[in-house]
């Protein structure tokens, strides 16, 4: 029973100018995910995909609902991660220190945060400052950062946009493997369908402002499944015709 | 490495030519109030060696580190305070820019007149006057901070001191040590003034005394060993500072 709800009433923002009329980002959001699941929401530039994330996080608390797991316990006690959309790093801290300084002090610093760097294949760079790697390495260091926390609750938030195709592949493919060796509950956001097909057990579809759920699909397909396979754009083609203008937040 | 040795030497070059010209001049006009600079090596050597020098040198750097410290740190915190909340900004703005524009002779006669001729006035004329300054810094780099950061180590719960310590703090080290530096080499100029208006201890003092026999020779003597310390703090402390704290950038 540690499903993750969201409810969300209403979230909206003050405009300074325009105080009459504020800007409401979110509406009667309602959405289920299940626990251990892969849930990656997909929705049309600005419709308030990242506002959302952070209500879940917990980095935005001015709204109006709830957003819980299990038995109304707030997620906010929830252990989580967030990997954002540039990765974020310390400057000033090399790769290894960046890992250990989100772990608290009962955990083994040392060992965990050079598994993990291991496992994203950047054992050689533990000393390296961020400034000294490439944008796909320091997204690796921050997935890295994600899972070395064993977040009950891991949000991405189009996390491998701006890199080129083999290099998302490459990243697409190594947190697939860390979450089949570490499973979580994941939100993933993203503006590529054929990625959240790849990668997800369900995609939810946002709506154009105020945001709300427009359609949530599951994809039940065997993994591990293949970014240039035909499955994929079967299924992705299946979903735009039966709902043409859904990318769009339209129905 | 050839570069920097290089580099090193036109320095001691250019430092000797500055005390060749000074001996030329000196001798060519021969004159009590320029003495040469052997004299006042000699002068030097004397006041070393029977302690006189070494006695008002620590008093006058005593001073200089106490009002240091306390400027950084009552600076920082309330530049940290005003560039994080418009409110305190609001409220306090006004008063830092009066505080900024004060002489700083106001401020020393001022601190004598109301808390005595007294070690405490002296610390506290000298702070007032590097207050405002280090303010005005600090509260730039709080307003630079980058938030995006500590939404980090929000997320991941990290724990106030190392939010802080690893997350805030650096972002302000450029801040820091650009304010602590220009810092000391403003105090100890004020500290000086400060000791000739109402201490009986101290380079400054020494200085006043030496004005009154016009004894340049002591005046320069006393001048180039106090000069010699804060080239040294500034070498041997503020540049491996910085080098460390900028370790990264490189």
């Amino acid at each position: 029973m540690q499903n993750i709800s969201i409810n969300i009433e209403k979230k909206e923002f003050l405009n300074y100018e325009n105080k009459i009329k504020p800007h409401i980002a979110i509406k009667n959001f309602n959405l289920e995910i299940a626990k251990g699941q892969f849930c990656s929401i997909i929705g049309p530039s600005g419709c308030g995909k990242t506002t959302l994330l952070k209500l879940i996080a917990g980095l935005d608390k001015a709204y109006t609902g709830s957003i819980s797991f299990g038995k109304n316990k707030a997620v906010y006690n929830l252990n989580k991660a967030f990997m954002f959309q540039t990765p974020r790093l310390l400057p000033w801290l090399n790769v290894q220190q960046n890992v250990e300084v989100v772990l608290n002090k009962n955990q083994k610093k040392n060992e965990i945060s050079k598994k993990f760097l291991s496992i994203m294949g950047l054992e050689k760079f533990l000393d390296y400052y961020p400034n000294k790697l490439s944008g796909g390495m320091q997204r690796r260091v921050a997935l890295a950062r994600s899972f070395a926390t064993q977040p009950q609750l891991l949000i991405l938030d189009e996390p491998f946009t701006s890199l080129d195709e083999p290099v998302a592949n490459l990243l697409r493919k190594m947190l697939l493997e860390l979450w089949v060796k570490q499973p979580t509950t994941i939100i993933f956001v993203t503006h590529d369908i054929n990625e959240a097909i790849y990668l997800s057990d369900k995609i939810v579809f946002l709506s154009k402002p105020p945001s709300k759920v427009l359609k949530e699909i599951s994809i039940n397909t065997k993994r591990p499944r293949k970014m240039d396979n035909n499955i994929i754009q079967k299924i992705k083609n299946k979903i735009l015709k039966e709902n043409k203008s859904i990318l769009k937040g339209e129905l | 490495m050839s570069v920097i040795n290089n580099s090193l030497l036109i320095k001691l070059l250019s430092f000797i030519l500055l005390l060749i010209f000074w001996l030329i001049i000196a001798s060519i006009l021969n004159i009590e109030t320029l003495p040469s600079p052997l004299d006042v090596f000699f002068k030097l050597q004397k006041d070393l060696s029977n302690g006189s020098l070494i006695y008002h040198l620590s008093i006058t750097l005593y001073r200089v580190l106490v009002s240091f410290l306390l400027a950084m740190f009552i600076g920082v915190a309330i530049g940290i305070l005003m560039g994080n909340n418009k409110k305190i900004d609001n409220i306090l703005d006004s008063w830092n820019i009066i505080f900024l524009n004060i002489p700083a002779l106001v401020l020393i006669i001022l601190s004598y007149v109301w808390f005595g001729l007294t070690e405490l006035a002296a610390i506290i004329a000298v702070s007032l006057n590097k207050i405002p300054n280090v303010i005005v810094t600090i509260r730039e780099g709080a307003r630079a901070v980058n938030r995006d950061l500590l939404q980090v180590a929000e997320v991941y719960k990290v724990n106030k001191t190392k939010k802080f310590t690893l997350f805030y703090l650096p972002q302000l080290y450029p801040y820091l040590i650009a304010s602590a530096r220009g810092g000391i080499a403003l105090i100890w100029k004020i500290v000086l003034v400060v000791e000739l208006l109402g201490r009986s201890n101290g380079i400054g003092f020494k200085l006043h005394e030496f004005f009154q026999f016009f004894d340049i020779t002591s005046i320069l003597a006393y001048t180039f060993a106090f000069v010699v310390i804060m080239v040294a703090i500034e070498n041997f402390f503020f540049v491996p500072l910085d080098r460390m704290a900028n370790k990264w950038r490189t």
